[in-house]
């Protein structure tokens, strides 16, 4: 009979290999300094430069700032081209996500590759390609102009194409991660009673994917209200027809540089909000 | 298939609605081997069905459908055409009759290849039974028409489903989780199809509201499913696939989600169900219990083959696989009989009391089984053999042995004798088996 005995031996070992154990997990929780020396310098990069925002604020004239009517014009412009922008992502970026997602054909890895290539597109680069496909002599504005008479540059629906042009990506992605993540068998069980794809899809996959939606939707709000360089390249500087918040502040920043301040201000207060609206969603997911 | 044949089908599926209940009776006593009731499905289905289709509910459910055929049903209720319409339950003659399900289903995807061939009439129910990975799933999915089929044929009601896509097949579907959708109540999934097939909101509301009601579900038709039971969610599941008025009832693994104690409950629920149901209905498990109590007819899959198909009762006397005997819980050898003695392929000799020839298979259940700690001198069997322990697990309240040797078997015994008897794996036994207490039949 040696089983007690060895039993007794395995608890000997766990009662002195515990305390022993405990002191080693102890040590690598104090952070070597070659990783916390340039984390805490990361930091301070990153949140200096809007604490630096916020001290030199003009608390004082902010209200007059604020309600003069060239801002209100750029926060009223940027609000209505970004919330334009997100409807046309989402019109043509929710079905093109689903595709991406759901569609197997071939060359869809090249096709994923060319959606997301806006992301890192730097955006002037963008509002040029833009020129060229959409200008009134573009590949495509000449018979715009030509046939329809509409044309897109330098006016405030060339802010809106700019805009998604950049944005859109955003949303193609999140929704498209939330449709890999959801069970396609919800859509199977659908098309067994009777469903046809188009209706499981509206009916069924895009209630239960509405949050990665709403989530993207509200990434590319702020990514859109956040655009410079397509826009200014593809729709111009126009005050009340083209100038958003990102090119009045530019602007500001040359003449008044308490304007600018002031105009920055309302933007990272925007951010901040997207921010908390979104938190749960990013913030402890990961 | 032209609208006549179409007519001709729905006058049958509404007659058999209107007399159901003779019919499955019938159905019972046609069948002369059918096991004890609450043993198997035969007699104890029929009685449940009798009780739960009573001609006046009957008549109801045709009246939703063709008011006056419903009547005409109604009427037709004497005991001679309720026997003709027993006979049609013979899968060939339906076959040919061009209604039930007549299914050579080929599947290949990579190295798998799955080649099932299924026919039923309707009112029938067949199980798919197989260990897992033997492709009854996928079989499943070929009938609903998620998987497409590389081969054979698939045809319900004489009409031919190959390149029907799934929308418009006339099949239900209880996947095995359920899937219910998750945003919608237990109303509104139900009334899904409906819609889908065509009816208003409101009509469809009120057929799901019926179908709910007639699961016992009519306090919960505003919840959510995931407020709902496992055994709620199934029965939801259940109503969901029902409302449509499928030909084909699919059922994946219908009660493995369920834990024990719900399970029982459910699945006496779903026995009725399933009896009520008037066209064919094929579930796919690998719980022979499940498939024992809820199918007419087991078709068992392994390796993406039949191996073997017949009624539960003959299946479980006769299993001609290693899988299936295990299922059962018997001992089973493949040899060749001479008279009385029968050499296993590979093994010693066993003896049994059937005179046979040729190629057989040898059946015995574990408790058949006696173990010694030594050489019998004394015993009366015919078959003796050593073997080593290689393993024991509890089994019920009795101990399973697991025993190598000559002739690898399994052995019950109780705790008490299997503590007499000092068995540890490793061990050297004795094992006899009497002779009378083996079954063999011709492989």
């Amino acid at each position: 009979m040696t089983s007690p005995r060895d039993t007794s031996g395995a608890v000997a070992d766990t009662l002195t290999g515990g305390p022993r154990r405990r002191r080693v997990r102890k040590r690598p929780r104090g952070v070597p300094l070659p990783l916390l020396v340039p984390a805490l310098a990361g930091l301070a990069f990153l949140v200096l430069p809007l604490i630096a925002l916020l001290v030199r604020t003009p608390w004082s004239n902010l209200p007059d700032q604020l309600t003069s009517p060239q801002v209100w014009q750029a926060l009223q412009l940027s609000l209505v081209c970004a919330t334009a922008a997100t409807a046309v992502s989402l019109v043509l970026g929710v079905p093109l996500a689903w595709l991406l997602a759901r569609v197997e054909f071939p060359g869809r890895g090249l096709l994923r590759a060319v959606v997301t290539l806006p992301l890192v597109l730097p955006p002037v680069v963008g509002g040029v390609a833009l020129l060229m496909a959409l200008g009134r002599n573009g590949v495509v504005g000449r018979w715009l102009d030509s046939w329809f008479g509409v044309t897109l540059p330098f006016t405030t629906a060339g802010v809106v194409v700019a805009e998604a042009f950049v944005a859109m990506p955003f949303l193609v992605i999140s929704v498209e991660g939330t449709l890999r993540a959801a069970d396609p068998r919800y859509e199977e069980a659908a098309t067994t009673l009777g469903a046809s794809r188009f209706t499981a899809f509206r009916r069924v996959t895009l209630p239960l994917i509405a949050p990665g939606v709403a989530a993207g939707a509200v990434l590319a709000w702020a990514r859109a209200l956040g655009e410079f360089g397509a826009t200014i390249t593809f729709a111009g500087n126009f005050p009340g027809r083209t100038q958003t918040m990102p090119l009045a502040v530019y602007l500001a920043l040359q003449s008044d540089p308490e304007a600018a301040i002031a105009l920055s201000l309302v933007l990272l207060a925007v951010s901040i909000a997207v921010l908390a609206g979104l938190r749960d969603r990013w913030m402890t997911a990961s | 298939m032209t609208d006549n044949e179409k007519t001709d089908t729905r006058t049958t599926h509404t007659e058999k609605i209107a007399h159901g209940g003779t019919e499955d009776a019938a159905q019972a006593v046609e069948e002369p081997d059918a096991p004890p009731a609450g043993a198997g499905p035969g007699p104890h289905q029929a009685v449940t069905a009798g009780t739960a289709l009573h001609p006046e509910k009957a008549v109801t459910a045709g009246t939703a459908l063709h008011p006056e055929k419903a009547v005409t049903a109604g009427t037709a209720l004497d005991p001679e055409k309720a026997v003709t319409a027993g006979t049609a339950l013979d899968p060939e003659k339906a076959v040919t009759a061009g209604t039930g399900l007549d299914a050579h289903l080929v599947v290949e995807r990579g190295p798998f290849r799955l080649d099932v061939a299924l026919t039923a009439a309707p009112g029938d129910v067949v199980a798919l039974l197989g260990p897992n990975g033997a492709g009854k799933t996928t079989a499943l999915r070929a009938l609903a028409g998620l998987a497409p089929l590389t081969g054979g044929h698939l045809r319900l009601d004489g009409a031919s489903l190959d390149r029907t896509p799934p929308e418009s097949r006339p099949v239900g579907v209880v996947f095995q989780d359920y899937l219910l959708f998750p945003h919608l109540s237990a109303l509104d999934n139900v009334a899904f199809g409906p819609r889908c097939h065509g009816a208003t909101k409101a009509e469809a509301r009120a057929q799901a509201a019926a179908w709910l009601d007639r699961m016992g579900l009519a306090d919960h038709t505003g919840a959510k499913p995931g407020r709902l039971s496992g055994g709620q969610a199934q029965r939801v599941a259940l109503a969901r696939a029902l409302a449509t008025r499928p030909r084909l009832l699919l059922l994946d693994e219908p009660l493995a989600a369920l834990d024990a104690r719900t399970r029982l409950e459910v699945r006496a629920q779903l026995c009725r169900h399933l009896a009520e149901f008037e066209a064919v209905a094929v579930l796919v498990t690998h719980d022979p219990l499940d498939a024992m109590v809820l199918a007419d007819r087991l078709v068992v899959v392994e390796h993406g083959r039949v191996v073997q198909e017949g009624t539960p009762s003959d299946i479980a006397r006769h299993p001609r696989t290693d899988y299936i005997a295990h299922l059962v819980g018997l001992n089973l050898y493949r040899g060749q009989a001479e008279g009385h003695a029968v050499r296993v392929d590979a093994g010693p000799v066993i003896t049994i009391t059937e005179d046979l020839t040729g190629p057989v298979f040898v059946a015995f259940p574990p408790s058949a089984v006696t173990l010694h700690r030594d050489r019998p001198t004394a015993s009366s069997a015919r078959n003796l053999w050593q073997c080593v322990v290689a393993g024991l697990e509890t089994h019920g309240d009795q101990i399973r042995a697991d025993l190598t040797g000559a002739l690898p078997l399994a052995a019950d015994l109780t705790t008490v004798a299997a503590a007499e008897l000092d068995l540890h794996p490793g061990a050297e036994v004795w094992a006899t088996v009497k002779a009378a207490q083996t079954h063999a039949y011709p492989a």
